[in-house]
């Protein structure tokens, strides 16, 4: 078998400048607008279901795993499904699932590891019928962790898969 | 500092002087054996190198402090202190007075002239034999440009390990490493390259993106890691002496990650993630030739050459959890070599072909270990909260690694230590260090 000998030059912009997300690797943003006076929808806050805060806040962005694990667990379904009706009501977004591992393992393994989760949820979210080209997986294995205390409390919410939206279509 | 420009030239020059070898009195021969881990270090005495013009005294004095702190730092050397000294070296052409070494228990003299003329540098050394009264090996004289001092201390230091134990020595050496800031959640990482005890230190990419892992071509002139700079990892191959980099082709829709030359230093290995799958490749650097080596569901990873170039060690899942396991450089039916508790990964393979090095996890501890090709003889050498990524220095007899502290304030720096598991010591970086791969013995 042969790699397909094709160069690519991915815009970093698809990553990186264009993320919805306020704060990809820091706490759960947990600062976007709150609902307006009376239930009054405000635009673009996590109470306006048509909103990228509303996907990352009030849905959630991320799933979580057990140890060395890439099975997406109850609960990780539950908010999936979430993900996966919203991405198919607002067909204007395409995501990057981002795979973590937490600290307690190998550099290239956790990459590998990451890449797992990652692919679990792109395929969860498949299943569910978002197009597979709407959907890309990269994983950063131990390199960005949100909690950096050395225990369980902190590992458990390193090792996640996190949605992160950006607006257009990939290649 | 460009060290590439250095010309280094080796003179016999002064061997004829002591054709005549003195027979070996009631102690054996000035000899370290390495493999058996030294308790008690061989003392010597280091007087400060002589200034042959006028303007060579503090080159003198700083080479002579390399050659000593190489020595040393190796824990197989202690330096007598000067002030212990009876007799001085007032010339090096001088006949050395060997009783009044002995009387001080110097097991082993070296004496040194250092002379600049110009831009151009010229140390010479000799060694003695203190117990035998006779000179070990031939003097040596090495030339080149004074900006490339340090490297001269280190040729000398080389040249005095490899007499007394026979091996070759690893300190005209350089370590590539990821040098690192900030904190755990915010971490910023650059390709740093430095002198093997961590001396000129330069930075060969910004902070911009993540970089993994460096790992040096067979022969030091190239370094081979993975950027995050596109969003996604992918490996890149940087010229140390231009610092140009170019990326390496890659699949659209697949990350590529953990690369390492073969001996050839054509073809590379490399792990490749695709639809949540790693398995590991080979390619040609230039281009082209790609060929899949494993094809399991599992992850497969972290592949180190043997040094003839006919086998891979890696590391794979398939069993449940992380192992080493050994196939054909083509690919083909791979061997389980690790059998102990817990989980093993990052294997290298030693450039003496006989030790392979990995990275253990047990019992939420990790160690540095090195065993034999068919996974006899494990013997585990560090353990911390977490210790990874062994590099071997050139000579096989010395791994260098990342060692990281726990907690919020979490730290990554280098640490060496020998294959017997002594001489655990920190690699003085201005920063934090992570990832080092040592290079060949410099040309």
């Amino acid at each position: 078998m042969t790699l397909r000998t094709k160069l690519i030059f991915v815009v970093a912009g698809l990553a990186l400048a264009a993320c919805t997300n306020p704060d990809r690797f820091g706490a759960d943003g947990t600062a976007g607008g709150l609902g307006g006076a009376n239930g009054a929808v405000v635009p673009g806050s996590p109470n306006d279901p048509t909103s990228p805060a509303y996907f990352n806040q009030t849905i959630g962005d991320r799933v979580l795993f057990a140890v060395d694990q890439s099975t997406i667990t109850d609960e990780g379904r539950t908010v999936l499904d979430g993900q996966a009706t919203w991405l198919l009501t607002n067909t204007d977004f395409t995501a990057v699932i981002e795979g973590h591992a937490d600290e307690q393992g190998t550099r290239e393994y956790n990459v590998a590891l990451g890449a797992r989760r990652a692919n679990a949820v792109r395929e969860y979210l498949v299943s569910k019928g978002v197009a597979g080209n709407r959907l890309r997986t990269v994983s950063y294995g131990k390199e960005r962790p949100i909690e950096i205390c050395s225990n369980e409390s902190c590992y458990a919410k390193n090792r996640r898969a996190v949605t992160v939206l950006a607006a257009g279509l990939t290649g | 500092m460009k060290i590439s420009g250095l010309v280094l030239s080796v003179a016999l020059a002064f061997g004829a002087m002591h054709a005549a070898p003195a027979q070996a009195q009631n102690q054996g021969p000035l000899r370290i054996e390495i493999t058996e881990g030294v308790i008690e270090p061989l003392p010597f005495a280091l007087p400060v190198f002589e200034a042959e013009t006028g303007d060579a005294g503090g080159l003198a004095a700083q080479i002579s402090q390399v050659v000593s702190a190489d020595l040393s730092g190796t824990g197989l050397f202690r330096e007598i202190p000067p002030e212990a000294f009876i007799s001085q070296i007032s010339s090096f052409a001088a006949p050395v007075q060997y009783a009044d070494w002995k009387a001080i228990n110097a097991q082993a003299l070296i004496t040194g002239a250092v002379s600049v003329q110009g831009n151009q540098l010229s140390v010479k050394f000799r060694l003695y034999d203190v117990f035998s009264g006779a000179e070990l090996g031939d003097g040596l004289q090495f030339t080149g440009t004074t900006e490339g001092w340090r490297r001269m201390g280190h040729k000398v230091a080389d040249a005095v390990y490899s007499r007394i134990t026979g091996e070759g020595g690893y300190f005209d050496s350089r370590v590539v490493y990821v040098s690192e800031t900030g904190s755990k959640d915010a971490r910023q990482k650059r390709l740093a390259i430095m002198d093997y005890d961590g001396a000129n230190v330069q930075y060969l990419t910004d902070s911009s993106a993540i970089v993994l892992a460096p790992r040096f071509s067979p022969d030091g002139g190239r370094v081979l890691y993975t950027s995050y700079e596109t969003g996604f990892p992918r490996i890149y191959v940087l010229d140390v002496g231009s610092v140009q980099r170019r990326a390496l082709e890659s699949q659209e829709g697949t990350m590529s990650f953990a690369p390492r030359f073969a001996p050839d230093g054509q073809t590379i290995v490399f792990s490749l993630s695709q639809g949540g799958n790693t398995d590991i490749w080979a390619m040609n650097i230039g281009g082209g030739g790609a060929a899949r080596l494993t094809s399991a569901p599992s992850i497969e990873t972290a592949p180190s050459f043997s040094p003839d170039g006919s086998q891979i060690v890696f590391e794979s899942d398939r069993s449940g959890s992380q192992q080493l396991y050994i196939m054909p450089a083509g690919g083909g039916e791979a061997r389980r070599i690790s059998f102990g508790p817990g989980r093993y990964g990052t294997p290298v393979w030693s450039p003496r072909g006989d030790l392979i090095a990995f990275t253990k996890q047990n019992g939420g501890r990790f160690h540095i270990g090195v065993m034999r090709t068919d996974g006899s003889e494990e013997r585990l050498l560090t353990a911390s909260f977490l210790d990874e990524g062994p590099t071997w220095a050139p000579n096989g007899r010395v791994i260098m690694f990342t060692r990281e502290t726990q907690g919020e304030g979490g730290r990554s720096s280098l640490y060496s230590v020998d294959i017997s598991g002594r001489n655990l010591r920190p690699v003085r970086t201005p920063d934090g260090g992570s990832d080092p791969s040592w290079s060949p013995l410099l040309q």
